[in-house]
């Protein structure tokens, strides 16, 4: 982790993570599509495998995901300083935005024309998304191990109730036992 | 997130019910993670810009702070067997999460539209094939998802006529 950042490096966090945070339309997973072009292939900040990682921490902790995964970034990058530039990017279009429409009284839910413009944003969403989780698949699924805990996961998710953070503290605990427990045990 | 706020809002009695509806309607619409928009709202209804800026900074305020505490002990373990072990048990099932996510989003999105009254559960071809080409467009040609969220918006306004 860089200790020192330049106030050029902040501004790069901040843009980055301010055009995630003004294209992010929905929950924490829809920044993903956006965090793969603006961090890994554009900046070339981080890693397939490390962006997995962090999604995985920011989601495991209390907080709004988008925040943490902003947070934890920007700290990589830049420590405090950077962690700032980029929380503050990411919230500050939706204060942007927001204040601006209740300022405004602009009455968004029965307007035809955003709907239809939503309507079309919402299937771009659905198509983004599809493509990032095809990628993360095809990339975890390295080993017969790596695809049944993978799809594990994916039936407990689509078919219990079970909250996702119990999940990745199973996967952990996988992980843990298969490749450090059993492995350190064999020798 | 969205029952705890609501729990706290009617708690303090800062908005009905109804408005409560209303604001995460907006949240999902507007540009912007929905628990941010959903306190930038909040804040804003109750005491203006200055409003917006506290409940936006005290959402965002614990994740910032356990993240750079948390962020400090990823970096200096990060390395470690035991790390590397538990991190190779977490990814698979962080597709498996991302997969089933992605599946959830692509229903809500391509098979109903509760958003336009004029029909229920249905297939919507205009949907399904914007998602079609965005998908090609972002798999096979590397195109930016800020542009094809553009062009979706504008298509999504022509072909939603009526």
């Amino acid at each position: 982790m860089k200790k020192s950042i330049t106030l050029a490096e902040m501004g790069e966090l901040f843009v980055a993570f301010f055009k995630i945070g003004l294209f992010t339309f929905g929950g924490g997973l829809a920044m993903l599509p956006l965090i793969e072009k603006e961090i890994i292939e554009k900046r070339n900040w981080s890693t397939k495998e490390e962006i997995l990682d962090i999604y995985a921490l920011s989601q495991s902790v209390p907080g709004v995901i988008a925040v943490n995964t902003a947070t934890f970034f920007g700290n990589r990058r830049g420590g405090f300083w950077g962690a700032i530039a980029a929380t503050t990017g990411v919230i500050l279009p939706s204060l942007l935005v927001i204040m601006t429409i209740a300022s405004l009284f602009v009455q968004i839910q029965g307007s035809d024309i955003i709907l239809r413009i939503f309507n079309g944003i919402r299937a771009a969403v659905a198509g983004l998304v599809a493509s990032a989780a095809l990628r993360v698949v095809l990339q975890t699924a390295i080993s017969r191990t790596a695809i049944i805990l993978g799809l594990i996961a994916f039936a407990l998710n689509v078919f219990t109730d079970i909250h996702a953070v119990w999940l990745i503290v199973g996967g952990a605990a996988c992980g843990f036992i298969l490749n450090y427990v059993l492995k350190t045990s064999g020798k | 997130m969205l029952p705890l706020i609501q729990y706290e809002i009617e708690k303090y009695g800062w908005l009905t019910v109804q408005e409560f509806v209303d604001i995460v309607a907006i949240a999902e619409m507007t540009p912007g993670p929905i628990a941010i928009n959903a306190a930038t709202f909040v804040g804003f209804r109750n005491a203006g810009v200055i409003g917006s800026i506290v409940a936006t900074l005290g959402v965002s305020l614990p994740s910032f702070i356990i993240i750079v505490a948390l962020s400090k002990f990823w970096e200096k373990y990060k390395d470690h067997p035991v790390m590397v072990a538990i991190f190779s048990g977490i990814r698979p099932v962080m597709a498996g999460l991302i997969a089933s996510a992605a599946i959830f989003i692509a229903k809500a999105a391509l098979f109903s539209e509760p958003l336009l009254a004029n029909s229920g559960l249905a297939i919507d071809f205009r949907s399904i094939l914007i998602a079609i080409g965005v998908f090609v467009a972002v798999w096979r040609y590397k195109v930016d998802p800020i542009k094809t969220i553009l062009v979706s918006a504008a298509v999504g306004f022509f072909v939603f006529m009526g």
